[in-house]
């Protein structure tokens, strides 16, 4: 039976060289750009300011860095799915004060601490990962909501009071003011949950599942993946990772209200999108996230040592927001254009 | 090259068994009381018309769908899927008509999601999986990098990597929806190749293709389904291609189609050597004013694009369109609408409809400009439009504030009818109006069709309806591989012409191709 397409060769050809596109070669080393981006604007306020990049301003970055690029790394894995948690901000302080509650006058150790933090987060997420997987309400109303749920809830709580740094235990303080081999505690701690979530993501079978089901949900479906029992998952991840962030903040500010972390959630989202992770899922890695994270938290530093007011920052993040997206438009269409091409040669 | 099998009475126990199985979605009752049972080592043909059923029949094979009635039986036993995963663990491997691959994934994971061969602690091997998409590959005879993303592959590759996926099962029961669709004959051949040889070491096949040819080719058996029913299951050895066809299609025409005869008028739409690469090729024909003119073909014909490249959601690459006689812009719906055409589309609930808005707001829609003063809608007029039109087309309504979702479905497609009507257009397109309707509102929809050209109104129905289409239409154009394949006035138009056309298959009586 003749067939109206064109006709095209299927014997196989001999290997073609491989030519890969700048789009594609941007597409893969996403990372890299923000990374170089991170290394310019470190290299030229140093230039301006030298102080910028002794002892105390590397310390300082790092702190201020460590608790963000926790919480994109628990965004990005949500982010992945092709969902969102903007409560994680509210988590945040909700675990905070909690934490500071239960370890206030007493000399708990911080382990129990980190348990409650991680405990509180947990159920939070997972609150709104059922109502998003099996109730399946749109995820930007189902967080948002859950946002001024929480945040209700900790104001209630908390009716004005804060907590104090003297009355929480010093092994708690130390935990955030603490440093082995001259690094401080923090960022070590967000070093590890990120390098172990992008193992996880890469090399296990359930990771490379998250990325199937942003990619396309209904694929996956058909794949035979549980998709609600892996959304939920993401979520109760970075609900556990935010109320993890909590008592981490708890240890490193030791006064805290309850709500420490309000508005986070937007820099939050922010960095994951700036680091490469698409908002449509499917597409990103932790890697590009926590890169995000920690260029959103130096331009903040680096303005104060630049002199520039404070106030630009919201402006250059929502610049830099837009420039990745923008980017990402541009070079999925243009990749996907060369991708055509190269079986047709 | 012969594939016979054993006589029926003398095969094996089945593999895989449906007895008696009925499936209904809503008020349609897909499939009923369907028995169909796969052997070992053989290759199983699914032949009907649209809207038969075969596609419901194949979810629930693959435990996309859970039977209403009836059993699903495996080795003998009866099973349950709870969803596909339990189908693919009891060996059961699908290629669906419509690829369903990750874009963002490289052909590797999309193969191996979930089940890519590991290594100590239940971490992935990545390097097996990408020799063993290799070796996938090479059996398949294609040429394609494991570690390419899907993004951008082109259908019949798409459709190659889903073969290799049903191959990397090593399925028991390989279940492939039109899997040639898209493939060129030397493709097709290195599948079927692949398919003999995954028969002989005991793989049971279903088989699905409008290319008849391919279904004596390939296949020993075959069950016809006609209207979610069983017609036949026999042997193939000792029928025709024409005797299968008849099975698919014969049934006498009702008073469903209250066609009145027209005169033609002028030409309303002029359509000019339209292309879209890779999509349609070279289309010309023309609708005249008080005619209906039906689009018929397969899925995946190109019938629904041309309708869109038509009212300009799609800008077409070559060619030219005219309203009237004055030439179209391309590309622009607004520029549609004002030339006075008028597009229902095939998925109301998608692309039709608001749903959650009340039915004045839809009917409302289109005429936002009309209805406006000084850029504010006048909720009065929008309100005596909507009465007016829900009146005309009896549309069956408690209140006009409603929204759209609660109506049945014949009402909604009323309502979308309305919106349309409502722009007074010359040309109205309709893409598959009565799918999914219930008979009664399918009749009121032909007769409104029917009056609608009986009053000067030019209409293109596309529909895959056959004895709609025959039914209503005052000429037949058909579609194969996006092709215009042949153009058949109402008298000379039979079931039989019109699906030889759409099969790309030769016909005896010789009309133009």
């Amino acid at each position: 039976m003749s067939t109206t397409l064109p006709p095209r060769t299927t014997a196989p050809a001999p290997p073609a060289p491989e030519r890969r596109s700048a789009a594609e070669l941007v597409l893969r080393v996403r990372e890299f750009v923000i990374g170089a981006a991170l290394a310019v604007l470190i290299l030229v306020t140093w230039l301006v300011n030298h102080s910028f990049l002794d002892d105390q301003g590397v310390k300082d970055l790092l702190l201020n860095a460590a608790i963000l690029v926790l919480l994109a790394t628990g965004q990005s894995v949500v982010v992945l799915t092709r969902n969102i948690d903007l409560s994680v901000g509210s988590v945040v302080g909700l675990s905070a004060f909690a934490c500071g509650s239960f370890v206030s006058g007493t000399d708990h150790g911080p382990a129990l601490v980190l348990l409650l933090g991680i405990a509180l987060g947990t159920c939070c997420g997972l609150i709104s990962g059922a109502l998003v997987s099996f109730g399946k309400v749109p995820a930007l109303v189902v967080t948002l909501g859950m946002l001024y749920v929480i945040q209700g809830v900790g104001h209630a709580w908390a009716h004005g009071d804060q907590i104090n740094a003297s009355d929480v235990p010093d092994s708690v303080l130390t935990l955030g003011s603490g440093s082995v081999l001259g690094i401080p505690y923090l960022p070590l701690i967000s070093a590890l949950v990120l390098a172990a979530t992008g193992y996880f993501l890469r090399t296990y079978r359930s990771g490379r599942q998250l990325y199937a089901i942003g990619s396309s949900p209904e694929a996956a479906r058909l794949a035979g993946i549980p998709v609600r029992r892996r959304t939920l998952a993401a979520y109760a991840f970075s609900g556990a990772v935010a109320g993890f962030a909590g008592a981490l903040w708890l240890a490193r500010f030791g006064t805290v209200v309850a709500d420490a972390a309000n508005g986070w959630e937007l820099t939050v989202v922010s960095a994951v999108v700036v680091g490469g992770v698409a908002i449509t899922g499917g597409v990103g890695t932790v890697w590009g996230a926590a890169l995000g994270a920690m260029l959103l938290t130096t331009i903040g530093s680096a303005l104060v040592v630049l002199k520039v007011s404070a106030f630009w920052e919201q402006a250059i993040t929502g610049a830099l927001l837009l420039a990745a997206i923008a980017t990402d438009r541009v070079v999925r269409t243009r990749s996907t254009r060369a991708l055509r091409k190269r079986r047709r040669d | 090259m012969s594939t016979t099998a054993p006589a029926a009475d003398g095969r094996a126990a089945p593999v895989l068994a449906l007895e008696g199985v009925s499936k209904s979605f809503g008020t349609v009752r897909a499939l009923r009381e369907v028995s169909l049972s796969l052997h070992a080592g053989q290759a199983h043909a699914l032949a009907g018309e649209n809207g038969a059923g075969k596609s419901t029949l194949i979810k629930i094979l693959a435990g996309v769908h859970a039977p209403d009635a009836g059993t699903l039986t495996l080795d003998g036993t009866p099973v349950t899927f709870s969803g596909p995963a339990d189908a693919r663990d009891a060996g059961i491997a699908v290629i669906y008509q419509e690829p369903t691959l990750f874009a963002d994934l490289s052909i590797a994971e999309n193969i191996f999601m979930g089940r890519q061969p590991r290594r100590s602690l239940g971490r992935i091997d990545h390097t097996a999986v990408r020799s063993a998409t290799a070796a996938l590959m090479e059996r398949l005879g294609v040429d394609l990098d494991p570690g390419r993303v899907a993004r951008g592959l082109s259908i019949a590759d798409q459709q190659l990597v889903e073969i290799a996926k049903a191959l990397s099962f090593d399925a028991r029961v390989l279940i492939m929806d039109e899997p040639t669709a898209a493939l060129t004959g030397s493709e097709t051949e290195r599948l079927f190749s692949v398919v003999d040889a995954l028969r002989a070491e005991g793989t049971a096949v279903l088989f699905i293709s409008h290319r008849l040819g391919e279904i004596f080719r390939l296949c020993g058996h075959v069950t016809t389904l006609r209207d979610g029913q069983l017609v036949a299951t026999e042997p193939l050895d000792g029928l025709t291609e024409d005797d299968l066809v008849r099975r698919m299609v014969g049934r006498d025409l009702d008073e469903l189609y209250p066609k009145q005869p027209t005169r033609p008028g002028e030409p309303a739409l002029t359509v000019r050597r339209l292309t879209r690469e890779g999509v349609f090729h070279d289309v010309s024909f023309e609708v005249r004013s008080g005619e209906i003119v039906a689009l018929a073909g397969l899925v995946g014909a190109g019938r629904s694009e041309v309708a869109q490249a038509v009212f300009g959601i799609d800008r077409p690459d070559a060619g030219e369109i005219r309203v009237g006689g004055a030439p179209l812009r391309p590309g622009s719906p607004t520029a549609a609408v004002r030339a006075g055409l008028a597009l229902v589309p095939e998925d109301r609930r998608q692309c039709g409809l608001v749903m959650a808005a009340s039915i004045e707001r839809n009917i409302g829609l289109t005429g936002l400009g009309k209805l406006g003063r000084a850029g504010l809608v006048r909720r009065a007029g929008e309100r005596a439009r909507a009465s007016d039109w829900a009146l005309k087309l009896r549309l069956k309504y408690d209140r006009l504030t409603d929204p759209v979702g609660l109506l049945s479905g014949g009402n909604q497609q009323k309502v979308v009818l309305a919106k349309w009507l409502a722009t007074e257009p010359t040309v109205l397109v309709v893409d598959e109006p009565t799918r999914g309707i219930d008979v009664g509102t399918k009749a009121e929809v032909h007769r409104l069709l029917s009056t609608l050209a009986a009053d000067g109104l030019a209409v293109l129905m596309i529909s895959s309806d056959l004895p709609e289409v025959l039914g209503m239409a005052d000429r037949v154009l058909v579609m194969h591989e996006g092709r215009l394949t042949a153009e058949i006035p109402r008298d000379e138009a039979d079931e039989e012409r019109v699906l030889a056309a759409a099969t790309g298959r030769p016909h005896t009586a010789g009309e133009a191709a």
